[in-house]
């Protein structure tokens, strides 16, 4: 019978099925200091050993700093989370990448950057842009603290099979716009919740022409739609990737392993539950103006008005645009931003800021802005921009080059909006309070971030002079 | 700690009206509240923007902060109310389990909301919350209810049903509603399987040599 992509991974991790409800086996358990240190404790207390230690790979990514390393975390709190993850490491002997670590970096970057994210395996992580992973055709997935703790015992996790949906991209995106626009336009159209329930593949031939970082940015942004999974099929571009990445496997596994992967797409007759269209010609670069990352709009848009929206959308409307300190019908490129963040772990690796500081170079950041920062995905990827010569370009023009970790994604560290402050962000949330209580979060594209700094307002990055 | 999740069978509680859609776990538990390394102590600081109207830390005496006179949990006639009433698309964004534990902490063992995010909707399970989907006009219904005066319902796990002036029925799936009842350890559960889960291993390792390199 002809399957999708996500039923031919699934199927193959089903260890027990009961009715509806399955036993699937989990291949590799990501975790960092947020999300582990109760499933740690709840092992304890129960006298639980872990199933398969060497599943599992650690790294703190959260509360860490991005300036001043060497001094340590200043913060008690955000401290001791972290030395309680090296000390479950420690005491379960599990591979870590401590802040110490040139590999240390956001959870997201750093799996398929040391092969430790494989085509078709089943990948979890209490985090729930572990959708990221299905980038390389593997079914990852976000999990609650008391499912790490699970899948810790017992190297499984207890599913109902998801509903399948195609999401497919149809022609080719004009060369400056990036995945990440593809995804902020794929959630204005479906919707933050268009995905709950699903698994989603993108295919079509402007996800084939994307690089596995653009693959990874758009994975990344499912769980935006709603969807718990992400994921692409394994191609050409997956294969050249994963080749001599640290923990890949090599010489005759290497040609086991991609004789399998390349069995790893959705049959041509496969029947999804749902399937969307989308013309990749008419997406321009994105921006959001809301509290939602379905309140988005193309650069040459406007903030919508109240009037041509359902009346059951009137008070989050309102409620957005009042947090957000804008008028309905304002022009996107009249939005005025204060600081400017390139990084998480949607946008923050080495194509991220490739894209940023080709347009940055020669330019300087307005006046007006307050900070601009880029904040690599990992040491690794900061090691790689700094052969490149990209640090300088980045601090000539005006930016902070720091050190990897989430930073002012969720501002659970010292990189942080005040009230009322503005920020074009390469990160995936606008929430409220999400960068910093008070703060005001508009989503965009690293190079769309990179011109809001060069003038201090968001401009079309397509009418842009590109010297790099 | 927990050993397993706390039954759930039946309830009758006032119901805290939160008008909003697309409440995230951002919004339920601000993320200087995840440094904990505890499963206990998020009560204070649910929804803590909304809740207060200065920027709350943890470690802080959260009984000398000022609070939001406006916000509906404040209201003292919800103060031991058990059951949330919301909109679409309850608990999304971010995975933190800390979203259901504050709820859970603060007290409230059932939401009813049109739709759930998938992860916070697993989550609240582990957790002994029953989270109720209703249409959409019946979640109309009860907010109108709501409007005239403190509406109290009876939440029945075994019949699944809602009951207020009227009576609402509710889908939920045999497994989650058997969890709940009867209160059941899951991870004990599933070792009960050891050996099945010892024997897949092998075999699937024996098909994919290269996943078993480290």
């Amino acid at each position: 019978m002809a399957k999708t992509l996500y039923e031919k991974i699934f199927d193959k991790h089903v260890v027990l099925a009961q009715e509806e409800t399955y036993l699937i086996y989990i291949d590799r358990h990501l975790i960092h200091e947020v999300t582990s240190p109760q499933a740690f404790e709840g092992l304890k207390i129960h006298d639980r050993p872990l199933w398969r230690k060497e599943s599992i790979v650690a790294v703190p990514d959260h509360n860490v700093p991005t300036s001043d390393r060497d001094k340590g975390i200043q913060d008690p709190i955000s401290k001791i989370q972290v030395e309680t993850l090296d000390q479950n490491c420690k005491e379960h002997n599990l591979l870590q990448f401590d802040m110490s670590d040139v590999r240390q970096g956001i959870v997201h970057v750093i799996g398929p950057e040391q092969g430790l994210t494989l085509p078709g395996m089943t990948i979890v992580c209490g985090d729930s842009h572990t959708s990221t992973h299905g980038a390389f055709g593997a079914l990852a997935m976000g999990i609650g603290t008391s499912e790490v703790e699970h899948v810790m015992a017992t190297q499984c996790l207890i599913q109902k099979k998801l509903k399948t949906m195609k999401i497919d991209v149809q022609g080719k995106t004009h060369p400056l716009v990036s995945a990440k626009d593809i995804a902020l336009f794929v959630i204005g159209q479906i919707g933050t919740a268009g995905g709950t329930g699903y698994a989603i593949e993108f295919c079509g031939d402007a996800i084939q022409q994307l690089s596995m970082e653009g693959r990874m940015t758009l994975c990344n942004m499912a769980i935006e739609a709603g969807a718990r999974s992400g994921m692409v099929a394994v191609d050409d571009t997956t294969i050249n990737y994963l080749k001599n990445k640290p923990f890949a496997p090599t010489n005759e596994m290497w040609d086991l392993a991609e004789k399998e992967w390349r069995t790893l797409h959705s049959d041509s007759d496969a029947v999804f539950d749902k399937v969307v269209e989308i013309d990749a010609t008419i997406i321009e670069p994105q921006v959001s103006w809301g509290t939602s990352p379905e309140m988005v709009k193309g650069i040459s848009e406007s903030i919508p008005k109240k009037s041509n929206l359902s009346s059951d959308k009137h008070l989050d409307f309102q409620r957005a645009l009042a947090y957000m300190g804008l008028n309905e019908n304002t022009p996107i490129n009249e939005i005025f931003v204060d600081k400017v963040f390139i990084g998480s772990c949607t946008n923050s690796r080495i194509e991220d800021l490739r894209e940023a500081a080709r347009y940055l170079k020669g330019k300087k950041i307005n006046p007006s802005i307050k900070l601009a920062m880029a904040v690599p995905g990992s040491g690794i990827v900061k090691k790689q921009a700094e052969s490149e010569g990209l640090d300088k370009i980045f601090m000539e023009s005006g930016f902070q080059w720091r050190d990897p970790g989430c930073s002012m994604c969720l501002a659970m560290n010292a990189d942080r909006l005040e009230s009322g402050e503005r920020c074009a962000s390469t990160s995936n949330r606008n929430f409220e309070g999400r960068q910093g209580q008070g703060g005001r979060t508009h989503l965009v594209s690293p190079a769309m971030a990179a011109a809001a700094a060069v003038h201090g307002h968001f401009v079309d990055i397509r009418n842009e002079e590109i010297s790099g | 700690m927990r050993k397993s999740v706390d039954k759930f069978k039946h309830l009758v509680s006032k119901v805290i009206p939160l008008d909003r859609s697309n409440v995230d776990t951002d919004a339920i538990i601000p993320k200087q509240f995840l440094k904990s390394i505890k499963r206990t102590g998020f009560g204070p600081n649910l929804f803590d923007e909304w809740r207060y109207l200065d920027h709350g830390e943890p470690g802080m005496d959260n009984s000398k902060r000022s609070i939001n006179p406006d916000f509906v949990l404040n209201k003292p006639q919800f103060k031991d109310s058990k059951i949330l009433l919301v909109r679409e698309n309850f608990g999304c964004g971010s995975s933190r389990e800390h979203a259901p534990w504050a709820l859970l902490d603060f007290g409230i063992k059932v939401i009813i909301a049109e739709s759930f995010a998938d992860i916070f909707y697993n989550n609240c399970f582990k957790n002994g919350i029953l989270p109720i989907t209703l249409q959409k006009v019946e979640i109309e219904e009860l907010f109108s209810e709501t409007e005239t005066k403190t509406l109290e319902i009876e939440v029945n796990l075994e019949k699944q049903s809602v009951k207020s002036s009227k009576s609402y029925s509710f889908e939920i799936d045999e497994f989650k509603k058997s969890s709940l009842l009867n209160g059941l350890d899951e991870i004990g559960l599933t070792l009960e399987n050891k050996s099945v889960i010892a024997n897949f291993e092998k075999s699937y390792f024996s098909n994919y040599p290269w996943l078993k390199q480290e």
